[in-house]
């Protein structure tokens, strides 16, 4: 089909004199030139074993002209090639060849595709570092200024990552120019050019000289925070942070506070939700005077924002503002200047907002010590555990633990409960999902009396929920649980109730049982395990149902190791063995590997293994994980079962066979 | 209170919409972003009499009175509050229309700054956050302006002014500047159709009447489309500026200008690129046949920008992309398309034996096309070998007995036009075939 782009049009030069160690870059130009995408792409991924090939001199003189003059390529071909390049000093023969990389890198610096100009840029900024002084002046600064003054906005844009890291080791002089170029691209007239331009402020401002800074960036900022585009302005409020952090006090209020204060007040919620989500590196940057003059005004504002999203943001970082408040008087500062505010959000008609104080608001009562916690933020834990949104109750139930530290959570149980009870049993799955996890840890601060009374009949109703995804939760949950508690509270409470299980009319149930019994066998040990769970396990060796006898093998595999011998002698190879003459490919399989799974415990012993019992796994059997076995296009053994199975369990999830 | 409107002009329209922007907007979210922050206490207007209750010679100060009255903001999302004053300011605002377009004499010097005023005050605004970063315009209802009784009618008078026969632009020009010009196009991000229609209409007007405006204009589409392809993916405008654009675009003088050609390749390209292509695609496809008609030596550079950016993995943006190519197809000149034929069947060989029966059939309709035949016809030397083995191919495997029937077609018009090089090529196959079994 493409005659035109076969082997021989690569460039006559590379092989016109007959040299064979040209014949690789010969083959890679091939490539390069090739019609799939994935062929270029892969030649230019092996670009370094080419140039290693090469030797540096080829690389300077053939590769890299040849590679300046490809750019015109898929961008994917064009991103790969710019990450190469960052790390080719070494194959061009070092520091004093490095600005050899430039004019490919140059070039690719300027393509539309944003990912790719990216890439170079941060190639480009690699190289830098590697460029001798001379060098860097000699060639890597022009180039900066070439781009810094390009026609179209994707060189500009550019451009304005590289200041920061030619700037230090530049010469007065030139450092002068680097700096009037900068200037320019903070007022380019396309809004692109200047929101790069303001992204890379704070980071150009902390190369800078003091005085420059006040002279020069100061005047940028303020203009760039008063540009008519939101998206600039917002940017102009990152570059604060780090403005901020090179001021002295009086410098900060005269300079950069009028702006500051201007933008938490913008009519663009955006920029005021920057300042929100700036908020606790500004509060470190300015200090505990203009912050408590300040910054904590305009955070109740933010906190009564008219967007939602504002208020979101602001109500993620109270603990933060609060902690990172002077310890002399923040209690007073907190109790009257935050914590009305904080009153307010609690009943606040957006769930995003309750949602975020929920994840942090229990952070307060470290800070504020017991009586406080008790008197003031007790009712708003209470209030929220009561939520019509779960996740809000959720936030505040995995933050228990804060709450524990300081006040008890005993103080809570009473609406805890009822909060923990609800979440169970949500209609959404992931919620029960998320509450289950929380289980461990509310069991260990609940203590065992309470948790039996209290939320063990939750924890054993999950193992029959009807999505596995729950099941499998709700039985490591009960491993956890048999962790905090020991093995004789598992014996009483758990084990009898798990083994019941095994004789529940649906196979789901069943199966449950034995992914309880894998869980459980370790955290309860070898007695329980052998006389309890053992003979449970055997028993339902016999199902009806090949997914619960192929359980059945994986189990014995799984508790194996904890049995001691003469049980896995005289009761596990028999049931396994028998398990592996059974007519279901899958129970075989199992079978198999759970048989040569003992052998190995068992082999001093002589547990004899003939090699037909090792687990052959035929062609069909390998790709065991992968067959997929939905009611729909089973073997058959199912459809008896699978129809007494109420509609919701055939819905429910039923994703893989264990 | 006495002297209140009595005789509110008719509004059908604007109620009907009313009611459900209200009800949308309780369910939603504010559209009325930061412009309440402190306003707690209700509003009141000191009623004024109509306009044609007065002399004529008091109507101009009458006039602009209510244009001042008019710059005064409701919070439509609390439904409830100053109930009789949006009334009142509703009423007010459509005797205004109605006055603005019957009225002569109206427009003189002085009312321009205020009208401007009343304008802005009421619709610039920032754009509340989108109800959710996922927002799907093809699948989810957009959130309708709340304020949109009072708001729909603010646009209606500008409309009116614009067209007024009285308007001059010498004048206007003080007023609606760049600025105006600015805030006016980020108001295209709006989430609520009506509005972006208004605004198409309002723009279009502006561009028509204030020449001084025009490059500025262009370009700050230009950044508006540059964001959206390589920043932010998101402006709910696209498919109402392209609008605009189409009928600027046929207005362009010849030669074009090297601005022009760059917005093309460089700007309406690439919009190719972006995931919500078929929420403006029409738009798109319209603006860059104009371009080709108005000079069909950028038929190359369009038509190989496509084949860069030919979707790879989304099938219905593929099918668009062939729509786009047919209409570019039926304006070519043929001395251009013998410049991209071998890039470009190459590419629709390649479709047409996409497993994707969708892309198939699209590719194949070419062949109903009786220009594209001609075309094809002409240049058959070329066209055959390129098509030959993809069509013989899916003639014998294609999944879809739709696509088989219609390759047979394709195959058979083929035959009839050089049935000598159709017998090699099918010699050549099948040999090529032979010999990769025997290897």
């Amino acid at each position: 089909m493409a005659g035109a782009a076969g082997p021989g049009t690569g460039p006559g030069a590379a092989r016109g004199d007959g040299d064979d160690s040209l014949y690789p870059i010969a083959v890679l130009i091939d490539e390069l030139r090739n019609e799939d995408v994935q062929l270029r792409l892969n030649s230019i991924k092996k670009l370094s074993t080419i140039a290693l090939a090469l030797g540096v001199e080829r690389t300077r003189t053939e590769l890299l002209p040849f590679l300046t003059d490809t750019i015109y390529d898929e961008d994917e071909v064009l991103l790969a090639l710019a990450e190469q390049l960052g790390n080719f000093t070494g194959l061009v023969g070092g520091p004093d060849f490095a600005h050899c990389l430039l004019p490919p890198l140059e070039s690719l610096a300027t393509v539309e595709e944003t990912v790719v100009r990216d890439k170079a840029v941060e190639s480009l900024r690699q190289i830098s570092q590697e460029h001798t002084p001379v060098a860097l002046e000699a060639h890597f600064v022009p180039l900066v200024k070439r781009l810094a003054s390009g026609d179209w906005f994707t060189s500009r844009t550019s451009a304005c990552g590289l200041f920061s890291v030619c700037y230090p080791r530049a010469s007065n002089a030139v450092k002068a120019e680097i700096r009037q170029h900068f200037r320019s691209l903070c007022s380019d007239d396309t809004p692109m050019v200047r929101r790069a331009a303001a992204s890379k402020l704070g980071e150009f401002a902390k190369v800078l000289e003091l005085d420059s800074v006040k002279s020069e960036i100061v005047p940028l900022f303020t203009n760039l925070a008063s540009d008519e585009q939101d998206s600039v302005r917002l940017l102009a409020v990152e570059a604060c942070v780090s403005i901020a952090q090179l001021l002295s006090q009086d410098d900060l209020e005269a300079l950069v506070m009028p702006t500051l204060r201007q933008a938490a007040e913008d009519k663009s919620w955006r920029v005021r939700y920057m300042v929100a989500d700036k908020f606790s590196e500004l509060q470190k940057a300015v200090g505990p005077k203009i912050t408590l003059n300040d910054l904590i005004p305009a955070f109740q504002n933010l906190l009564k924002d008219c967007e939602a999203e504002v208020r979101a943001a602001a109500a993620h970082k109270v603990k933060e503002l609060c902690e990172n408040l002077p310890t002399e008087g923040r209690e007073t500062i907190i109790m009257n200047q935050i914590l009305p505010f904080i009153k307010e959000l609690v009943s606040d008609t957006n769930q995003h907002v309750k949602s975020a104080l929920a994840s942090v608001i229990m952070g307060l009562s470290t800070i504020l010590g017991k009586e406080n916690t008790i008197e003031h933020l007790l009712p708003l834990f209470l209030a929220q555990l009561k939520d019509e949104c779960p996740e809000v109750r959720l936030n505040i139930i995995s933050n228990l633990d804060c709450v524990n530290e300081v006040i008890g959570i005993r103080q809570l149980s009473q609406s805890l409960l009822p909060a923990i009870v609800e979440l169970a049993e949500d209609a959404k799955w992931r919620v029960r999902l998320a509450i289950i996890e929380y289980m461990p840890l509310l069991a260990g601060q609940l203590g065992v009396e309470f948790f039996d009374e209290k939320l063990n009949s939750l924890c054993m109703a999950w193992l029959v929920d009807h999505v596995y995804a729950i099941r499998e939760a709700a039985t490591s949950n009960l491993m956890k649980l048999v962790q905090k508690f020991g093995t004789e509270w598992a014996q009483n409470t758990i084990v009898p109730k798990v083994l019941v299980m095994a004789n529940d009319p649906n196979y789901l149930h069943r199966m449950t049982t034995l992914f309880c019994i894998n869980a459980l066998s370790e955290a309860c040990g070898q007695e329980i395990t052998t006389k309890q769970m053992l003979p449970i396990v055997l028993k339902m060796a016999g199902d009806q149902v090949a997914n619960v006898r192929f359980n059945v093998a994986k189990s014995l595999q799984k508790i194996g190791p904890i049995l001691d011998t003469d049980a896995l002698q005289e009761e596990v190879k028999p049931v396994l063995q028998k398990l592996g003459q059974d007519e279901d490919m899958d129970v075989k399989y199992f079978a198999q590997e759970a048989i040569s799974a003992v052998a190995q415990r068992l082999t001093k012993l002589d547990f004899p293994v003939k090699d037909n019992e090792e687990p052959s796994a035929p062609g069909a059997d390998k790709n065991h994980f992968l067959r997929p076995r939905g009611p729909g296009e089973d073997t058959g053994k199912f459809v008896p079962l699978m129809s007494r199975h109420t509609e919701s369990e055939r819905l429910g999830w039923f994703p893989r066979r264990q | 209170m006495s002297s209140a409107p009595s005789t509110p002009p008719s509004v059908d329209k604007v109620d009907g919409f009313s009611r459900k922007s209200v009800r949308k907007a309780r369910q939603k979210r504010s559209q009325s972003s930061s412009q309440f922050r402190s306003q707690g206490k209700p509003i009141e207007l000191t009623p004024l009499p109509l306009l044609k209750d007065v002399p004529s010679s008091e109507q101009p100060e009458l006039f602009l009175k209510k244009l001042q009255q008019c710059c005064v903001i409701f919070d439509f999302m609390d439904t409830l509050s100053d109930l009789k004053m949006k009334e009142y300011k509703r009423s007010t605002l459509n005797e205004l229309v109605d006055y603005i377009t019957i009225s002569r004499g109206c427009l003189t010097e002085q009312t321009y700054p205020e009208v401007v005023r009343m304008v802005s005050c009421n619709i610039f605004r920032t754009l509340p956050p989108s109800d959710s970063n996922e927002f799907d315009p093809e699948e989810d209802e957009p959130t309708l302006e709340a304020s949109w009784p009072h708001l729909q009618l603010v646009y209606e008078f500008f409309i009116r002014f614009l067209e007024s026969q009285e308007f001059q632009p010498s004048i206007a020009k003080k007023y609606i500047d760049q600025k105006f010009v600015l805030q006016l196009l980020e108001l295209f991000d709006s989430e609520d159709p009506r509005e972006r229609d208004y605004l198409k209409t309002v723009l279009h007007r502006i561009y028509g009447k204030f020449l001084g405006l025009r490059a500025f204009i262009r370009k700050q589409i230009n950044n508006i489309f540059l964001r959206f392809v390589y920043e932010t993916e998101h402006f709910n405008g696209v498919a109402e500026l392209l609008e605009i654009l189409g009928s600027i675009i046929n207005g362009f003088a010849l030669p074009l200008k090297a601005e022009h050609k760059q917005f093309l390749v460089k700007v309406l390209i690439p919009l190719h690129t972006v995931r919500s292509l078929s929420l403006f695609h029409a738009q798109l496809a319209y603006c860059i046949v104009q371009f080709l008609e108005k000079d069909p030596s950028l038929t190359e550079p369009v038509i190989r920008g496509l084949m860069k950016f030919w979707p790879k993995t989304c099938s219905q943006k593929e099918v668009m992309f062939l729509g786009e190519l047919e209409e570019i197809l039926d304006v070519i000149e043929p001395s251009q398309f013998v410049k991209i034929q071998e890039p470009l069947f190459k590419q629709i060989a390649k479709c047409v034996s996409s497993p994707h029966f969708q892309v198939a059939e699209r590719a194949l309709y070419y062949w109903n096309n009786e220009y594209i035949m001609s075309l094809i016809e002409e240049n058959s030397n070329v066209i055959l070998p390129i098509m030959f083995s993809s069509l013989y191919r899916i003639s014998k495997e294609h999944w879809n007995p739709a696509i088989v029937a219609l390759v047979y077609n394709v195959l058979k018009a083929f035959m009839e036009m050089n049935s000598t090089m159709f017998d090699e090529l099918t010699a050549t196959y099948k040999s090529d075939r032979q010999r990769i079994w025997l290897y």
